[in-house]
């Protein structure tokens, strides 16, 4: 099988690199093991939100003082400036929207009552503009009873240091109450599953507008919209107090609708998507990657003009650690990592933790390297590139996006 | 300062480790009023940092013959009295082509001497018993080894400590010992938690505090000279053998491989730490190093599976010799009377001993105890069931109450809970829902626990149920149990901290052996609670978990 390029990686960073290639003419295949990032996705996109642990403002002014190894300095500062610029409408093309843009960070509340900075926010999720304050003075935290993976205590002990009042009250209907019957089963997307349903949807309007009839914000662990925000924008349709969704402990729901709708569209665009197969190894002709097979593909070789391994840090397998050594699991390429093991690790669970940024090395050109030697037609973008610490410097989705982006038009300009 | 309380009892006991509780369960049985007192949670030192090992005994038979005795008689009473504590599951003592083979008969023959059954067997059929077992064995002998949860047992003692009148309150840190014209006759000690001074006095003060016994001795003016000697271990996320895997020859570091429920246990090293260092130990490169390739000489599987924590624990030994690596000292109990030892009245040191041996250094201790008292009573703990455990054949007394849902999660809370596992509450059917799910943890488990086990944090609701302990580490449980903490303590931010404080708590264990699945976990678990959840280290806390 013959295709004009082949990225391994199904997650937000291959997937956005496949849709940009696929419009401009080229056939494509995706290549995914299963679940991404995506799949603990908050809700926003982050760009920069934090930099040598201060808080970012203005990310694009910030890039300058980021270390000469990160992806966005790998980039240079005018491109992350033209990347970002084009990322809003080249999502809502499929139809996801958001609030904020990249000349300003705003905040989003986190699921401790906190507020982040970040870039984009999804249409259907609450944007707050300033670090420290939030525009209500009485919030009512709901949440569906028995639901163990939404704190709403927490929450409302975050929200009070805002000078929020809140009031906490659950909610349960005969269809969240039947779920119960599997003790494992009270979960995010089974929620969601159950509130895509119009009818079941429809009964908790009274009880949103009953128990929000006094408060500014009715907060909800975001349990809606699994395929798409139809449920959400009907929902804040019928009630007559504000929603403000949070999220709740993985699966995302978001983050699942977000991963479905750009599947699709990829699809829609003639790509070919595979599901649970593995790539398993490649064949190099000197600095040319010829052809990769895959586990579930056995002996046929997948041949491409060019590859785009974007597979994800540790907990997607894109990299992988060993007693001795962190490697790139699928062709051993070059990485960047301590070679001695004590020095992967920081004692301290919250202090910053080198492996974060260990990752594929790359030239300037986001070539990966094997054995020193850059292979001119495979390209890495996400996470499985080095050089950044996307929780500490909340850059993830922004570095997901933006080498994606970038490495779709070196690959379409050559 | 509050000095309100001022209790009078017969005994205080200081120490909440398995011989403090012990202590505390023999000394209420024999009709004493008891007061213990435990600084931090039950089992936070040598109780709960162990192999969880059920000693035959057989290890020590060559060396000291006397404790191999002592060891062979506890472990047939732990298996009547403890039912619910321990897996019988046997051990074999294999010979590698790099050992001395003549060391097989010399071996059988002390383990005889000290009454442990010792059978030769040959090494085709040690394959089949145990196919786990490295295949290059020469020699194998077969013991009544077995496995035993510390956890489970000191609760045991507690509960049934407290059935028998007994008091006993944990984050209660003695600080002064009272005296009265030389005598010790009470203690003063601090809520850690709320800061509050407390005075409690009683005729005779036992000092069970393990290797912290030292400086609780040293608070009475009389000096114990602990030998304070780590031994480092790893846990693997599978169980690989069924029976305890022991290296014939005289032991030496990381020769026991021991399973346990779900999981395995290779240990230990012996290594001599300075005293300052024992609240601050942790496990080096070395150690996992020489844990991993000793462990694969007993099961070579090891080599390909998951490790999912190393943690280290100091032997409570009272230093003897010179000997620098802490294994020639015996593994005997440690009675001191310090009234004839020191001049000092009122006041008794336990020490020394093991795990195995804890029942009789508590018999010990309270025989003392009784005869300082003028109390006649008879010792019944070697007879008398723990809570939760059931002599074999007392089928009536198991559970009968299941829980709403499945089998499987019924099985967990019971093998955790024994013949307790009706107090878990399930009229509600919330109650059911799952807070684990790699250990099937409940909400009604939970509840039990913060109402009936001395639970204020979500390490003591570790070592009470398990949440936490699976393969994702307190992954995704350690928020749902914060919530349920911060509810029945409603203090929100309490528990908030209280998670930061259990997530260092866990990664203390996994960045030693930070690769392979252990590290993918890990990073998923920071961006869900750093990245997405937006938790942080508050200034107060600064644990670094070191």
């Amino acid at each position: 099988m013959k295709f004009d390029t082949i990225i391994i990686g199904g997650g937000l960073s291959g997937l956005t690199c496949a849709i940009s290639l696929s419009k401009k003419g080229q056939k494509c295949a995706v290549i995914s093991a299963g679940q991404s990032a995506l799949h603990f996705c908050s809700g926003s996109f982050d760009l920069l939100g934090y930099s040598n642990g201060s808080l970012v403002n203005e990310p694009l002014k910030a890039i300058a003082s980021l270390p000469e190894t990160h992806p966005y300095s790998l980039l240079g500062a005018d491109r992350v400036a033209s990347l970002t610029a084009s990322v809003k409408p080249f999502f809502s093309e499929m139809g996801i929207t958001f609030h904020g843009d990249e000349s300003r960070n705003h905040f989003r509340i986190t699921p401790m009552g906190g507020l982040k900075p970040t870039w984009l926010t999804l249409s259907d999720f609450t944007p707050i503009e300033t670090a420290d304050s939030l525009p209500w003075k009485k919030a009512a935290i709901l949440n569906v009873s028995g639901f163990l993976d939404f704190h709403t205590a927490f929450i409302a002990d975050g929200l009070e240091k805002f000078g929020v009042e809140c009031s906490i009250s659950a909610f349960s209907l005969p269809e969240t109450d039947r779920i119960r019957k599997n003790p494992s089963e009270m979960r995010s997307s089974n929620l969601a599953r159950i509130f895509e349903e119009e009818e079941t949807l429809r009964k908790l309007v009274p009880i949103v507008n009953e128990r929000g009839k006094d408060a500014d914000i009715v907060i909800l662990p975001s349990v809606f919209g699994l395929f798409s925000s139809r449920s959400m924008e009907l929902l804040k349709s019928l009630t007559s107090v504000p929603i403000c969704l949070l999220p709740a402990i993985p699966p995302s729901v978001p983050g699942i609708r977000v991963q479905y709708i750009i599947r699709e569209y990829f699809r829609h665009l003639g790509g070919i998507y595979t599901l649970g197969d593995t790539v398993a190894s490649g064949k190099f002709n000197g600095d040319v990657l010829k052809s990769i097979s895959t586990v579930n593909q056995g002996d046929i070789e997948l041949k491409a003009d060019n590859f785009v391994l974007a597979s994800g840090s540790f907990f997607s397998h894109g990299l992988a650690a060993q007693y001795k050594c962190v490697y790139e699991p699928i062709f051993n390429l070059d990485v960047v990592a301590d070679a001695d093991r004590s020095s992967w690790c920081d004692s301290n669970f919250f202090e910053s933790q080198p492996y974060m940024s260990y990752g594929v090395a790359t030239d300037a050109d986001f070539h990966a390297k094997l054995g020193g030697k850059s292979i001119r037609n495979l390209y890495v973008a996400g996470s499985v590139l080095s050089g950044f610490n996307p929780v500490k410097e909340s850059c993830g989705a922004g570095v997901s996006i933006l080498t994606a982006l970038h490495v779709a038009d070196l690959i379409a300009k050559k | 300062m509050d000095l309100s309380s001022k209790e009078q009892y017969d005994v205080i006991i200081i120490g909440g480790g398995i011989t403090g509780t012990g202590t505390a369960r023999d000394c209420a049985m024999r009709g004493l009023k008891v007061l213990l007192l435990e600084r931090f949670d039950f089992t936070a030192g040598a109780t709960g940092r162990n192999h969880g090992l059920l000693h035959s005994g057989a290890r020590y038979a060559v060396t000291d013959g006397e404790s191999a005795a002592e060891c062979i008689k506890e472990n047939m009473i732990l298996r009547k009295i403890a039912s619910n504590c321990v897996e019988q599951n046997d051990g074999l003592f294999i010979t590698l082509p790099e050992d001395d083979l003549d060391y097989q008969a010399k071996f059988v023959t002390a383990c005889q001497s000290a009454g442990i059954s010792a059978e030769i067997i040959d090494p085709e059929e040690a394959k089949i018993l145990e196919p786990s077992v490295n295949q290059d064995l020469i020699g194998a002998v077969r013991v009544p080894d077995g496995s035993v949860d510390p956890f489970r047992l000191t609760m045991a003692n507690v509960i049934d400590a407290k059935r028998y009148g007994a008091k006993i309150l944990t984050y209660r840190k003695v600080t002064n010992f009272i005296f009265q014209q030389g005598r010790v006759v009470g203690v003063e000690s601090v809520d850690v938690q709320t800061k509050e001074m407390h005075k409690d006095y009683a005729n005779v003060t036992i000092n069970a505090g393990g290797i912290w016994g030292h400086g609780i001795a040293e608070l009475a003016g009389v000096k114990v000279n602990m030998f304070p000697a780590k031994g480092a271990l790893l846990i693997f996320g599978h169980r690989v053998n069924n029976m305890v895997l022991n290296r014939c020859r005289k032991p030496a570091d990381a020769d026991i491989l021991v399973p346990g429920d779900t999981i395995c246990v290779i240990g230990t090293t012996s290594s001599r730490i300075p005293y300052s260092e024992i609240d601050y130990t942790s496990v080096t490169p070395e150690e996992v190093d020489l844990l991993l390739s000793e462990g694969e000489k007993l099961a070579p599987s090891l080599a390909t599976t998951r490790i999912l924590r190393a943690y280290s624990g100091v032997r409570p030994l009272i230093a003897a010799d010179n000997d620098p690596t802490g294994r020639n000292i015996s593994r005997g109990i440690v009675l001191m009377d310090h009234e004839v030892r020191d001049g000092v009245p009122g006041f008794i040191t336990i020490s020394g001993g093991k795990l195995m041996t804890y029942r009789l250094m508590a018999e010990w201790a309270t025989d003392l105890a009784c005869k300082k008292l003028n109390v006649d009573a008879a010792c019944r703990t070697a007879t008398t069931c723990l809570p939760g455990s059931t002599e074999q054949g007392e089928e009536e007394q198991k559970p009968k109450k299941l829980f709403f849902f499945g089998k499987t999660a019924h099985k967990a809370a019971e093998s955790r809970h024994g013949s307790l596992t009706d107090k878990i509450p399930t009229s509600d059917r919330y109650d059911d829902s799952l807070v684990c799910e790699c250990e099937e943890v409940s909400v009604g488990e939970v509840k039990y626990a913060i109402t009936d086990l001395h639970v204020n944090n979500l390490v003591n609701l570790r070592r009470r149920t398990r949440v936490g302990m699976g393969t994702c580490q307190g992954e995704l449980c350690a928020c749902r149990a914060a919530g349920l903490l911060g509810k029945a303590h409603d203090c929100a931010a309490k528990s908030k901290e209280d998670l930061v404080h259990f997530l260092n708590e866990r990664w203390k264990g996994m960045y030693p052996v930070g690769w392979g699945d252990t590290l993918c976990e890990s990073q998923f678990t920071s961006w869900i609670y750093e990245g997405v959840f937006g938790l942080e280290q508050g200034n107060n806390e600064n644990n670094s978990g070191k």
